[in-house]
């Protein structure tokens, strides 16, 4: 079994489609990259004249205890601007998620972030825990958190 | 805001060769269905219908599928199904779960037998997740963000939840024209996602009546969580119940 991501928004600028492939197998070589907040790569941010300020955004890669890598997973655009995620993986397992960069353009943008983010990764590490396939009424407020946290996790687990 | 749609599939479905191709029509089919029936885009079908500047026999066939099954869940549930949610022809709460339901039968005919859509949290599962394991859903706690309530398994089935987690208070009763707030989330496990999603829709409108209307259905469970915490389930629900391993806090849990 492999998973594929699609995202569709529903936005003039128009589909946006990833693919990406995760395999269930727990034998999967590990590929981890340091990370450094650079990100694999990078896309175009459809943010138009506000600006996107990186509030308290860090890499946790400082903070790391013995066995554990941080993995940074690529800047996914959205229509309310880039969205990017950092896992911390130990042993194949994520141990914590960060948010390297996101909006905050809006109030609403701020509201995500205190609200639906922390909300976002403890429902990661819970289904992660559960060693569910997929959770249902999980609040996937933003595509680009999924999509940021898939890339991630192709690259390491 | 988009939609993020997530898929479990063989290996092989994945490889280029023969999987690619097969990703590559599923993935013009939800672009297709975005573009046709999306009620942000003012050029879509459905938009352009619900404005009247169309009428439905110069859109896509689908739309004519779409709302015929759209009446047939209003009908069913007493009017607490509605393709215009909020006052303007949105059919959104049957598209998704339709246009997911779709993909995945896609799949099942380029030949893989054990596959998972997933579109924001609804779920259609087609045969097992290989080696004869059975899929496993886990389903959001709305009270405690981060918490599985439980976990649902089996083998073919669909998984869909309704509740003010998603995204705010944004299922409206109807028959009021209020949010619908007789439940924290409500649960739907069936055969196939797209009445399955309608039913969930449908049901959490209903507040706690829903019990009773969904056990009317041949085929189809419910599972909900009240804004106290309570919770119930309708009497077949339990063959769903992943037996103890990996739930957290399903044990005490009523079993009807």
């Amino acid at each position: 079994m492999r998973r594929v991501i699609l995202a569709v928004t529903g936005t003039i600028a128009g589909l946006v489609a990833l693919l990406s492939f995760k395999s269930h197998d727990p034998t999967t070589p590990v590929a981890a990259t340091s990370g450094t907040g650079g990100g694999s790569s990078t896309s175009s941010s459809s943010s138009s004249s506000s600006t996107t300020v990186p509030g308290e955004f860090q890499s946790v890669a400082g903070t790391l205890t013995t066995g554990e890598t941080t993995i940074t997973g690529k800047v996914a655009s959205t229509v309310y601007g880039p969205v990017q995620i950092e896992l911390v993986v130990k042993n194949h397992k994520i141990v914590k998620v960060a948010v390297l960069e996101q909006p905050t353009n809006t109030i609403h943008d701020i509201q995500i972030g205190e609200f639906a983010f922390p909300k976002l990764i403890s429902e990661t590490l819970a289904a992660q825990d559960a060693k569910v396939d997929a959770v249902s009424g999980a609040s996937y407020t933003s595509a680009g958190y999924i999509s940021s946290l898939q890339s991630a996790v192709d690259h390491g687990l | 805001m988009g939609t993020v749609v997530s898929f479990d599939v063989p290996d092989w479905v994945s490889r280029d060769c023969g999987g690619g191709v097969v990703l590559d029509r599923v993935r013009q089919w939800l672009h297709w269905v975005d573009v046709t029936f999306s009620p942000y885009r003012d050029d879509s079908d459905v938009s352009r219908f619900g404005r009247g500047a169309i009428p439905l026999a110069e859109c896509a066939p689908e739309l004519a599928e779409v709302l015929a099954a759209c009446a047939d869940v209003s009908a069913l549930s007493g009017g607490y199904f509605t393709t215009r949610p909020g006052g303007r022809f949105d059919p959104s709460g049957y598209v998704k779960g339709w246009a997911i339901e779709r993909a995945a039968a896609m799949l099942t005919a380029a030949g893989s037998a054990g596959h998972s859509v997933n579109g924001g949290g609804d779920i259609q599962c087609v045969g097992d997740r290989g080696s004869g394991q059975p899929w496993r859903v886990g389903i959001a706690d709305p009270l405690r963000p981060g918490s599985l309530a439980l976990v649902v398994t089996g083998q073919d089935f669909a998984v869909a939840t309704s509740g003010i987690a998603e995204r705010g208070a944004h299922i409206v009763n109807p028959h009021t024209g209020r949010p619908a707030a007789g439940l924290a989330s409500l649960t739907v496990v069936g055969a196939r996602l797209a009445a399955t999603d309608a039913y969930a829709t449908a049901a959490f409108a209903m507040g706690p009546a829903a019990r009773d209307w969904v056990e009317s259905l041949d085929g189809y469970e419910a599972f909900a969580v009240t804004p106290g915490g309570q919770v119930w389930q309708t009497s077949g629900f339990r063959a769903y119940l992943a037996s103890a391993a990996g739930t957290s806090s399903s044990g005490d849990w009523p079993a009807s």
